[in-house]
């Protein structure tokens, strides 16, 4: 009789794969990422924003100038995540951090491999984990680490 | 030097564990053997394929079983012109199928025939996958194809054109 009132149960996957145009700023970012690079842009007020935006947040003008900044940098903020989830970027315990590179005034959203919890810290310097095989995208950086 | 990225992939993707409940779970596995089960209510004595476990019109519950046929009338269409990754090629025909016996079409696809000649009242049947792959999934309806009957007349499907 089982089989008379078992519900059935089966996977079903929604995906869509969007191909984005990126435009000459965020091309030009993710350019050097698979360079194994990290630039930001000079707003008008000679401040690097980081990762770059095509206008200035507080003027509107064009933004034109790049500037290296990093690759290394420093931790605001983070957030421990104990258990990570099959998309995260790491299959281990890792934070999610604001970085702020060297040279840059603000900061990027990443993960960091501290190891452990007790290793993470505002304030700590942490420098990237560049992939070997780099296509051009934010995941070119397989994660920060700390500077040893 | 390389050329310049001008455009990524970003892929959205979401897995959901999908259950029919238990009505239309036993509907499925019939299908496993080419039965197609639907659901009649007690009160108004319509016929629910694939069955919900309760009327939708009166708002009580359907248990009794009738197996209704693997062939139908076409109620509607719908003639599709534009192709999406995995689709037949167009242009194709996506049917509302009253089955024989039941009270609600199904959606179905029409194949070995031109998208042209379908009209609503054309008898058709279904033609399963080969014994062997037959699943509790509606994929083992390959699709619907024409009987060659006499088309139903129009007055006798106004009821259902709409469903
Ligand atoms: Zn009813």
């Amino acid at each position: 009789m089982a089989e008379e009132t078992e519900a059935l149960s089966a996977l079903h996957v929604l995906e869509y794969n969007y191909t984005r145009s990126v435009g000459p700023v965020i091309g030009r970012f993710l350019t050097g990422l698979r360079d194994g690079e990290l630039l930001g842009i000079k707003s008008s007020s000679g401040k690097v924003i980081f990762p770059p935006v095509e206008y200035d947040p507080e003027t509107a003008e064009t933004l034109i100038e790049f500037a290296p900044v990093g690759p290394a940098g420093v931790v605001t903020t983070w957030a421990w995540v104990s258990q990570p989830r099959a998309k995260h970027p790491l299959q281990k315990p890792f934070a999610f951090a604001l970085i702020k590179p060297d040279g840059a005034d603000t900061a990027i959203l990443h993960a960091v491999d501290a190891g452990s919890e007790e290793a993470m810290k505002t304030g700590m310097r942490v420098r990237p984990r560049w992939r070997k095989e780099r296509v051009g995208f934010i995941t070119d950086i397989e994660c920060f680490e700390p500077e040893p | 030097m390389s050329d310049p990225v001008t455009g990524i992939i970003t892929p959205v993707r979401l897995e959901y564990t999908y259950t029919p409940g238990v009505a239309a779970s036993r509907f499925l596995k019939r299908i496993a053997s080419k039965e197609i089960v639907g659901q009649k209510c007690p009160r108004c004595a319509k016929v629910y394929v694939p069955p919900r476990g309760s009327c939708p019109k009166c708002g009580v519950p359907t248990e009794e079983e009738v197996t209704v046929a693997d062939s139908g009338t076409v109620t509607t269409f719908c003639i599709v012109n534009i192709p999406f990754a995995g689709s037949v090629p167009v242009p194709y025909v996506s049917a509302h199928i009253l089955l024989d016996g039941s009270d609600i079409p199904l959606v179905g696809l029409l194949q070995e025939v031109a998208a042209e000649d379908v009209r609503m009242g054309m008898r058709v049947k279904a033609v399963w996958v080969p014994d062997e792959e037959l699943a509790p999934t509606l994929l083992s309806i390959k699709y619907f194809t024409p009987t060659g009957e006499p088309d139903v007349p129009i007055e006798k499907i106004m009821e259902y054109r709409d469903a």
